[in-house]
């Protein structure tokens, strides 16, 4: 979870939020009014930009055929594609506004948009998990030992300037056997994964991860300022019993101020997507079966709090580990997501002419705030604690509440499921659409790696992990996995 | 937590608390590193002896002329060192010397040692009713023959080596040079607690022995109370476990020890004590240990690195010589650098590190108040006593915060507000400046089991 509230220099060229007067880049304060600029960077970094910009959201009215029918959806920019109330199929496609994907609660029942468990008051709002400026990861002084102690062999080969451990080119011809550091490229690596000579930490398994599959592809990063990866993902795909094909993406982002985040998010995706392809296969409507597996995720979050940490860490408090988690089904015709958090699924038609839409609505604070008419999104986003969350899962998430919703839309196009450490560099639906490659539907794992790429390129401030689900599923793509 | 000590012997746990999380172009990596040696005391032992590992003990006893004043003195030393004996393990070699401005072998004599049992703890004890008073005092020598004879042959190399030492006046009858040398030439082979009875000795001298040789000191003001304190100090000794351990630390290329203290059970600065391994390592003199827990605050300075990078600042490990040159690691920690851009993270002070520093400090500033109240700097010594309330108030130490109020009147503990008290009795003062090292650990539910008795 990006907290953190950066200072960009991209200031050029604004101006004072509350005084109109021009900015200088690097201004701290409007030299005009005083204005403290730093939530303004803060917001320009961390862009949330919530359902109904600039505008409270619309009423959802169930009654209102329109609202179902033609739904014009997230503010003005969004068009859902049309979709008829009942397909042929057989299978009743409920169809849902982003806007009031009220989704089930955690007692499989549906609850209405407007009564969201929300208190009015913003200080008695559920405490966020995350909040601003916590500090990161806990990461304990890994203090796990080894046989003995790793030798203090000073390699023959000279020294070298530090490089990045990930832009460092490997050594041509390495020793058969003997792994050199990244950083220093002269040392060898202990069995504690640190340079035994210039002591840096060497890539990790989960600093870059890849996977494609026919219909689906995912990748993952640690990006660029944290110091590893807690973010996971899970793709697979499995068959409907009338055998067409069904497609599973999972997304977590693990929580840094919890314990043990990297733990909470891989075990949260891993039993979402095994409870997924249990339950596809056996006839659960795919929307019931985003619930459970959300719930199972949840479960295997909370499971972890009761385990030992394997390596206690003293500089935290021992919060029970926590994710986030967001996950979606291409089957039969529909289009599931689920989620709880902030990270999010998106809609982008293959035609980039129709707009694409966000699928998810954030269990963040200033998306509360929005949704609750409290503030606009401009004072919301710029509140300090607009990017804490107010859902996830773990042993202390105050009330599991998965919001699922299945679509059903009426062309190709990709679902685009990710955690904030991407959407925090594509602000809007249409920036998010613009940064998906046009060939999206034929080359998800190229277009993942190109989504990541886009929020390195930005920064990469938090950990980036995207999964592209091409809809329809590829016809050649059922089972493969 | 990997455990490498053989299964007889104590096991040892390294534990690191540490501020890892340093912000862009932060190089100071401060950790906490507790050691916990458990299974040793009388529970097994590296030696095929169920008795317990070997052990060899010499108990020095001041028998200069001013122990006769009071008679009280000699008396109670005469006690305390067959109370002493009486707790000698059977097995272990003991010697007894009777120190003046000449070391005398007082028991058994002719440069051996005697094996404890019941006849030769009662031969030693007859020979101390014969024990008198008269002479000098020149500590230096008494060290150096206990030297001798703990490192004589008979003593096997893996043993516990360790000697009690008791004076009542200043180490007259040799320079300041002398002594150091002394201590210079024994440090590390054998260890030694040390006591001053009365208060006619030197409070730096018998700190420093203690220190150089890795033992404990303190103030025994009435003779009468040197029974049970050198009972409890034998006891001790015999249950130390392991001999010569030694904190290895291993710092990267670019990386620099800035200090290595012991800040628990007492402050101990041990960074210039630093033996080189290799090119990247160093040992750190700990002594022997028994079933005990200590803590040592390590400071490194690391090269500084970008945003998410993260690397190994120091790695801590005990290790002791197996004998046949080869040393065995028992236990290890890691000090990790994460560089952060989270403001939060990198500013947060570990309430280990924290706590520490403090503790260091207030043995810093009682040394400093008690200096400037003997050099008639009154101002200063009410402003360095004063933060030394303060310091213990809120750290908790309250042993230490009843010994200062033995020394200044306490106006307010929280803002360290102080006088100092017109008249002082000697013995507070020493008393003060004797265990102006000894430190509190942190209170909380972890630390609750590892409290000192």
């Amino acid at each position: 979870m990006s907290q953190m509230h950066q200072l960009t220099d991209g200031v050029a060229g604004a101006t004072c939020p509350s005084c109109a007067e021009p900015l200088e880049s690097g201004d701290l304060f409007c030299g005009a009014c005083g204005y403290d600029l730093s939530a303004v960077r803060a917001q320009q970094d961390h862009p949330t930009i919530a359902i109904g910009r600039g505008s409270t959201p619309p009423a959802a009215d169930p009654t209102d055929p329109a609202a179902l029918a033609a739904p014009a959806a997230p503010g003005d920019a969004v068009e859902w594609p049309e979709a008829r109330e009942v397909d042929s199929s057989d299978v009743p496609a409920p169809v849902h506004l982003p806007s009031d994907l009220a989704g089930t609660d955690s007692g499989g029942s549906e609850l209405p948009a407007a009564e969201r468990p929300f208190s009015s008051d913003a200080s008695a709002a559920p405490m966020p998990q995350t909040p601003v400026g916590e500090s990161d990861g806990p990461a304990g002084p890994g203090a796990d030992g080894t046989d003995e102690l790793g030798d203090f062999d000073e390699p023959s080969t000279p020294s070298r300037p530090t490089a990045d451990p990930r832009t460092a080119t490997p050594t041509p011809t390495p020793p058969a056997g003997i792994k050199l550091c990244v950083a220093c490229r002269a040392g060898r690596v202990d069995r504690d994964g640190y340079c035994e000579r210039c002591g840096h930490a060497q890539p990790r398994e989960r600093d870059h991860m890849e996977q494609e599959l026919d219909a689906v592809a995912a990748v993952s990063d640690r990006g660029l300022r944290h110091h590893r990866n807690e973010d996971a993902f899970a793709v697979s795909a499995t068959a409907l019993p009338d055998g067409s094909p069904a497609v599973v993406a999972v997304v977590c982002d693990g929580v840094s101020s919890a314990t043990r985040p990297d733990e909470a998010s891989i075990a949260a995706a891993q039993a979402a997507n095994e409870s997924l392809l249990a339950a596809l296969p056996r006839e659960v409507h795919p929307q019931q079966a985003m619930h459970d597996a959300i719930i199972a995720a949840s479960e295997a979050v909370n499971s972890l709090a009761d385990q030992p940490d394997p390596v206690p860490d003293h500089a935290h408090h021992q919060n029970a580990p926590a994710c986030t988690i967001v996950a979606s089904v291409v089957a039969g015709g529909l289009l599931v997501v689920g989620w709880v958090g902030d990270s999010r699924a998106y809609w982008v038609p293959a035609d980039r002419s129709v707009p694409a839409a966000r699928l998810t609505e954030d269990d963040s604070w200033a998306a509360q705030m929005v949704a609750a008419g409290l503030m606009n999104e401009a004072e919301a986003y710029a509140d300090e604690r607009a990017h804490a969350i107010t859902g996830w899962l773990g042993a202390d998430a105050y009330e599991l509440e998965p919001h699922t919703a299945s679509f059903k839309p009426d062309r190709p196009g990709v679902v685009v499921v990710c955690t904030d450490g991407l959407w925090n560099y594509a602000e809007g639906v249409d920036e998010m659409a613009s940064a998906v490659p046009a060939d999206a539907c034929s080359r998800p794992l190229h277009s993942a790696q190109v989504l990541v790429g886009h929020a390195l390129d930005g920064g990469g401030h938090d950990n980036v992990t995207v999964a592209v689900l091409p809809f329809p599923v590829a016809p050649q793509g059922a089972g493969s996995a | 937590m990997a455990n490498f000590a053989k299964p007889k012997g104590p096991r040892f746990d390294v534990e690191v608390y540490s501020n890892e999380y340093l912000p862009e172009g932060g190089r100071e990596v401060n950790a906490i590193v507790t050691v916990t040696s458990t299974g040793g005391g009388t529970t097994g032992g590296r030696t095929a002896s169920a008795a317990g590992p070997d052990a060899a003990v010499a108990i020095m006893v001041d028998c200069s002329g001013s122990m006769d004043y009071p008679p009280t003195k000699m008396r109670g030393a005469r006690e305390a060192t067959a109370a002493a004996i009486d707790a000698l393990r059977d097995g272990v070699r003991f010697s007894v010397i009777a120190g003046t401005h000449v070391a005398k072998e007082v028991y058994p004599g002719y440069g051996r040692l005697a094996v404890a049992d019941a006849g030769t703890r009662e031969d030693a004890k007859q020979v101390l009713r014969r024990l008198s008073a008269g002479g000098g005092t020149a500590i230096g020598s008494w060290l150096r023959l206990a030297d001798r004879l703990l490192n004589s042959d008979e003593v096997p190399d893996t043993a516990v080596r360790h000697g009690i030492l008791l004076t009542d006046g200043r180490n007259e009858h040799e320079s300041p040079e002398d002594l150091q040398a002394a201590l210079d030439s024994c440090a590390g082979r054998f260890t030694c607690d040390a006591r001053g009875v009365g208060t006619d000795w030197e409070v730096k001298e018998v700190t420093g022995i203690a220190s150089a040789l890795l033992g404990s000191a303190d103030i025994v003001a009435d003779p009468a109370g040197l029974t049970a304190d050198f009972t409890h100090m034998m006891e001790t000794a015999m249950g130390k476990e392991i001999a010569d351990v030694a904190l290895r630390l291993w710092t990267p290329m670019g990386a620099e020890i800035r200090y290595v203290k012991q800040v628990a059970p007492t402050v101990e600065d041990l960074t210039d004590r630093r033996t080189p391994v290799g090119p990247r390592a160093g040992d750190y003199p700990t002594g022997s240990w028994g079933d005990e827990s200590r803590d040592y605050h390590v400071c490194v300075e690391v090269p500084a690195a970008g945003i998410g990078h993260e690397m190994l600042a120091a790695r801590v490990s005990l290790v002791i010589d197996r004998g046949d040159g080869e040393t065995q690691n028992l236990s290890q920690g890691l000090v990790r650098a994460v560089w952060t851009d989270d403001m939060a993270a990198s500013t947060a002070i570990n309430p280990q590190v924290a706590h520490y520093t403090g503790q260091a400090e207030l043995a810093q500033v009682i040394q400093q108040g008690l200096d400037a109240r003997k050099s008639g700097d009154m101002d200063g010594a009410t402003a360095k006593l004063g933060r030394a309330v303060q310091l213990a108030a809120g750290s908790g130490n309250a042993d230490t915060a009843r010994l200062l109020a033995k020394v200044v009147d306490v106006v307010d503990a929280a803002t360290g507000t102080v006088r100092l008290k017109a008249k002082v009795e000697d013995a507070d003062e020493m008393t003060l400046e004797t265990r102006s090292t000894k430190t509190v650990r942190v209170k909380n539910v972890q630390d609750v089991q590892h409290t000192e008795q």
